[in-house]
């Protein structure tokens, strides 16, 4: 036995090791299915999954795509908090600064840009692979309820992170973009129905919500922030859990045969 | 893990708990046919402490979303001052808060009404001509008569009128706050034109 060998055989015969890794080494089929099933991780996914579900011509592996971009913005992002202050005084400058002042800030920056923009067509590329293979079907019609509300969400994500910047664009963007709030139907001031609701006006209705405020101001960046970096990805934490539990249970679909 | 039972283990067992369960279910329903249509004191509880969370909670939303609507918002207000009826003069369109509010003053014999400064086609801010006594747009061409009526260009609707009423001390009060949109009937209404 060689030095490096009697050490490895140290490290895994210890109780440390063996307290967080119970089923030991060895690669056989039975090892293979407790440690999926063990690991509090891997444990949504299932133990065995079938070829025919890997296949790349059938899946496009898409859903898997958005999951990385997903974890790529998650990651990048979280370097960015470290550097940005959203209030209305900063937040242009800490981007600026972050971009071109920070090590490999521009580098964090870009990623997260491309990646936010890569998980929307993904995302989207998903769906239509989902649709056009029919896997949406019982008994999958649950997960496609939980898909479509990922989606939105994947959206919103985008949309909120859109005004972070705080520049010309990012602010009159939104703008264009939340406008549509008036028009909600009841609930906006300038929206159908809205008359049921007395008292519903310029800062308070479905936009005010949004804004916190009758326009785009420090407060909007505040909330977007925070809808942003915590509430949104928080939620789609939580779907995309239930998302991956349901392949389990419902099985995965698989071309005709 | 336990040793794997037989198929006859098995189906002897689920026969044994199939009848178990069958008993409970018939218990349960005699306790309830008791009863009589009364509740049991565990319906009670149960439903005291229901209502009790239910209330709660709806409670605790209705907060959430309240709390979303600041009471103090550092934005200017919505509606302005616009000083006495007899600082305008009869059948003129005054520009006087055009550049700060955004709002033009119409003084006719019979009252007053105040116009949105905004064209309906994409938004601009249309220019008075008193010459031709029309609003004119500078970027389509969107022409509108005094009442604020499109007659030209591309604008697919008139001007909006915003509220305008009296204050205590008598002076003009503009709210912008609150639209009236012709196509929808809504210059008759009360806000739309001060009788003076």
């Amino acid at each position: 036995m060689t030095k490096w060998e009697e050490l490895k055989l140290q490290v895994t015969e210890s109780p440390v090791w063996k307290s967080i890794f119970r089923h030991g080494y060895d690669d056989t089929p039975r090892n293979r299915v407790l440690m999926v099933s063990g690991n509090v991780f891997l444990h949504l996914h299932p133990s065995k999954v079938r070829r025919h579900a890997t296949r790349l011509r059938f899946t496009w592996c898409m859903g898997g795509i958005t999951f990385l971009m997903f974890l790529v913005t998650v990651v990048t992002g979280v370097y960015l908090m470290f550097y940005y202050r959203p209030t209305a005084e900063y937040a242009y400058a800490d981007m600026k600064y972050l971009e071109y002042d920070m090590p490999f800030g521009m580098l964090m920056r870009n990623m997260h840009r491309w990646a936010a923009h890569g998980m929307v067509i993904a995302v989207w590329l998903h769906m239509f692979r989902v649709f056009m293979t029919g896997s949406y079907k019982p008994p999958r019609e649950f997960n496609w309820v939980v898909g479509v509300l990922l989606l939105v969400l994947t959206l919103l994500l985008s949309f909120t992170g859109y005004l972070l910047p705080w520049d010309q664009l990012s602010i009159w963007a939104v703008t264009v973009g939340s406008n549509m709030g008036r028009a909600t139907p009841i609930l906006g001031h300038e929206g159908p129905g809205h008359e049921l609701i007395p008292g519903l006006n310029n800062v308070y209705d479905a936009r005010a919500f949004l804004y916190g405020g009758g326009e785009i101001g420090p407060h909007t960046l505040l909330r977007f922030y925070i809808l942003h970096c915590i509430f949104i990805p928080l939620v789609t934490s939580l779907f995309l859990a239930v998302h991956f539990w349901r392949i389990r249970r419902d099985g995965f679909s698989g071309p005709a045969l | 893990m336990a040793k794997p039972a037989s198929a006859e283990q098995k189906a002897a067992t689920a026969d044994q708990r199939r009848i178990e369960q069958a008993l409970e279910r018939e218990k349960a329903a005699r306790a309830k046919a008791n009863l009589a249509g009364l509740w049991s004191r565990r319906d009670v509880f149960g439903r005291f402490g229901w209502a009790i969370f239910g209330a709660f909670s709806g409670i605790t939303l209705l907060a959430a979303v309240r709390s979303a609507f600041p009471r103090v918002l550092f934005q200017p207000p919505t509606s302005f001052k616009a000083g006495l009826p007899t600082d305008f003069t009869i059948g003129e369109v005054s520009t006087k808060f055009q550049k700060d509010q955004r709002v033009w003053i119409v003084r006719e014999a019979e009252g007053i009404y105040a116009i949105f400064a905004k064209c309906t086609h994409l938004g601009c801010t249309p220019r008075w001509l008193v010459a031709e006594n029309k609003f004119k747009c500078p970027c389509h061409g969107s022409g509108f008569y005094k009442s604020g009526i499109n007659f030209e260009g591309p604008a697919p609707r008139p001007l909006e009128r915003v509220k305008v009423t009296r204050a205590e001390d008598g002076q003009l009060l503009v709210d912008k706050g609150v639209k009236y949109l012709y196509e929808k009937g809504q210059w008759d209404k009360p806000g739309a034109f001060l009788k003076v």
